[in-house]
């Protein structure tokens, strides 16, 4: 045992406990903000409402057993949740192909940083603009104008789509252009070489080549969609309902919490289902990729 | 503009390539396109602050005073100052406490390790109308207890507890230290370890080695983990929605005055915003070009 091992342990031991230090401020974070509202929240999602709104003590599970009376803002949440993240890839997907892959020197830059800047205004203010594009002054004018009678855009399901799509498609743009800008050109030069045609090439070299940007530019998007609130009651006018404005329509107008509460939980599990999919997913591609590139 | 790769396709190929220009000029329309309506909106909102006119629908000439308007609207500079000063705090805890975080993770007993990395993603995933929901129920509930008390030790003479700016910045350094967390994290995973080794065989004092060899290497992936989370708290409207209390930031006036009609002085607002963070992007790129090009002519051979 010589005096330099000895020593490189104890400072071993030491550098644990300096550590142990450092993860207290963010832990009790954690702790304080996250997991005693959420245990708050499990909690009234058992209780019973009181006559006058808010919450009555109670162990009854009599609200997770109404929550097929909210089943709308469910399926609805799921399914257009689903349908736009699809959209925006769709939308994205050439996009980051052409960033990528067709674009050359400092251009690419310049437009990379591009796709982020509408991030750089207000949210609220982006939103706001499409409500005066899309409303009655705006580009359903411009639709009758070429003949096509009244049209209405804003407050439907169209709206809420586009807003959808407009918001979140840097989202999906950015991880496939950083899966893609990877890419190695050869791949491609070699594949036409060997007679593919363009759509084997996208099929059997691109496609499988950008998965994992593929993969995170959905969760990216899918996630927060789901959380989705503004854009449903500023372009849908409040008729294309998702989860959130249900919740926030039972804590602030109906007073019904532990409901409310109810239905947080269910939407916390179904995110946390979600997520573990999506961990799941991306270890078998990682797993998939190290092992084809043994071969 | 050239074909990829156009001058392999001498070969013969002609076909191949006159298909492959056709679909490279439809790629770059189409993503002209995309960016014409990334921003419009934005294009929109800036005509519109110069606009003379009262009302949106109505293009009447330049005018800058919706600017002056801007400046003199007392609730819409408290605003923006209530929104400024939470963004500073949350990016500062943020950054501080999800750095710490982030180094203190690889040092961690690995259940210890999971548990902390399982807490970040639920703090990133769950909906920001959840945690709003959730944590206005529970601070209101908490300051119900501690209130008695606080003024039974102070003596009656503690203020009371309430929902306002410090509430809004505990629950935005929520999601946004784990953020941080993870960007540091993968930072981490890039890093050379045989840096931080060698200036521990020449005794630096952990601190030391932390400020002269871990701390550099990691400030990229700290400075954009502050950027993003002053930019996260500076534009949330639906956690600061529900633990906000009395006090207004600029997304909660921006939201009531859109449901009760907005003035053309919230563009100007947002110009003024936009051209703010772009000038802030850009000097931040530029110093960020001229370190690496220093670093780049600093390092001979590579």
């Amino acid at each position: 045992m010589s005096i330099i091992s000895r020593a490189a342990t104890r400072s071993n031991g030491q550098r644990r406990s300096y550590a142990a230090l450092l993860v207290v401020p963010a832990a009790a974070w954690y702790v304080g903000f996250l997991v005693a509202p959420l245990v708050v929240l499990a909690i009234m999602s058992v209780g019973e409402r009181s006559p006058n709104g808010g919450y009555l003590p109670a162990l009854t599970l009599a609200q997770y057993a109404n929550l097929t009376t909210r089943i709308t803002p469910l399926t609805n949440t799921l399914g257009l949740a689903a349908l736009n993240t699809v959209i925006c890839l769709l939308v994205a997907f050439p996009v980051a192909y052409t960033l990528a892959l067709k674009v050359r020197g400092s251009w690419k830059l310049v437009l990379v940083a591009l796709v982020i800047v509408p991030f750089w205004t207000s949210f609220l203010i982006r939103t706001y603009a499409w409500m005066t594009l899309l409303g009655a002054n705006g580009v359903p004018r411009i639709l009758g104008w070429i003949g096509f009678g009244e049209i209405q855009l804003l407050n439907t399901p169209f709206a809420v789509s586009l807003g959808i799509v407009y918001n979140y498609l840097p989202l999906m743009i950015l991880p496939i252009y950083v899966s893609l800008e990877r890419l190695d050109r050869s791949f491609l030069e070699a594949s036409r070489d060997l007679g593919a045609g363009p759509i084997t090439t996208l099929r059997q070299i691109v496609l499988p080549l950008a998965a994992p940007g593929i993969l995170s530019g959905i969760v990216l998007v899918l996630i927060p969609v789901m959380g989705e609130y503004l854009i449903p009651v500023l372009l849908g006018g409040g008729k294309t309902y998702f989860l959130g404005n249900a919740l926030a329509d039972l804590f602030l107008q109906s007073r019904n919490w532990p409901f409310g509460a109810a239905l947080a939980t269910v939407f916390v599990a179904g995110m946390t289902v979600v997520v573990a999919g999506y961990l799941a997913i991306s270890r078998r591609l990682v797993r998939i990729g190290r092992e084809s590139s043994l071969l | 503009m050239t074909a990829t790769g156009g001058e392999l396709d001498l070969r013969g190929a002609l076909r191949a390539a006159r298909i492959e220009r056709a679909g490279g000029r439809a790629a770059w329309a189409y993503t002209v396109l995309v960016f014409v309506f990334l921003f419009l909106p934005i294009v929109i909102v800036v005509v519109y602050s110069f606009n003379a006119g009262r009302h949106v629908t109505d293009l009447k000439g330049f005018s800058t005073q919706w600017y002056a308007a801007a400046w003199s609207d007392p609730f819409l500079i408290k605003a923006l100052r209530n929104s400024l000063t939470i963004a500073v705090f949350t990016a500062a805890l943020a950054t501080i406490m999800g750095t710490a975080c982030a180094l203190a993770m690889d040092r961690l007993r690995p259940r210890m390790r999971a548990l902390v990395e399982l807490l970040g993603y639920v703090a990133i995933t769950v909906p920001g109308i959840v945690i709003g929901i959730a944590s206005l129920i529970f601070l209101v509930t908490a300051f119900d207890w501690l209130d008695p008390w606080l003024v039974f030790v102070s003596g009656g003479t503690a203020p009371r507890l309430g929902l306002g700016a410090a509430t809004i910045v505990a629950a935005h350094t929520l999601f946004t230290m784990a953020i941080v967390t993870v960007l540091v994290r993968t930072r981490m995973r890039g890093m050379d370890r045989s840096l931080v080794e060698a200036s521990e065989d020449l005794f630096a004092t952990p601190w030391r080695t932390f400020l002269q060899v871990t701390l550099p290497q990691l400030l990229p992936a700290i400075v954009s983990g502050a950027l993003l989370a002053f930019t996260f708290s500076f534009d949330d409207f639906i956690i600061a929605f529900f633990t906000s209390g009395q006090d207004q930031t600029v997304p909660i006036y921006l939201f009531a005055s859109i449901r009760r009609g907005v003035s053309p002085s919230v563009n100007a607002i947002a110009t003024v915003l936009l051209v703010v963070t772009i000038l802030t992007m850009a000097l931040a790129g530029l110093v960020s070009r001229r370190g690496q090009r220093r670093r780049g002519a600093g390092e001979p051979g590579s």
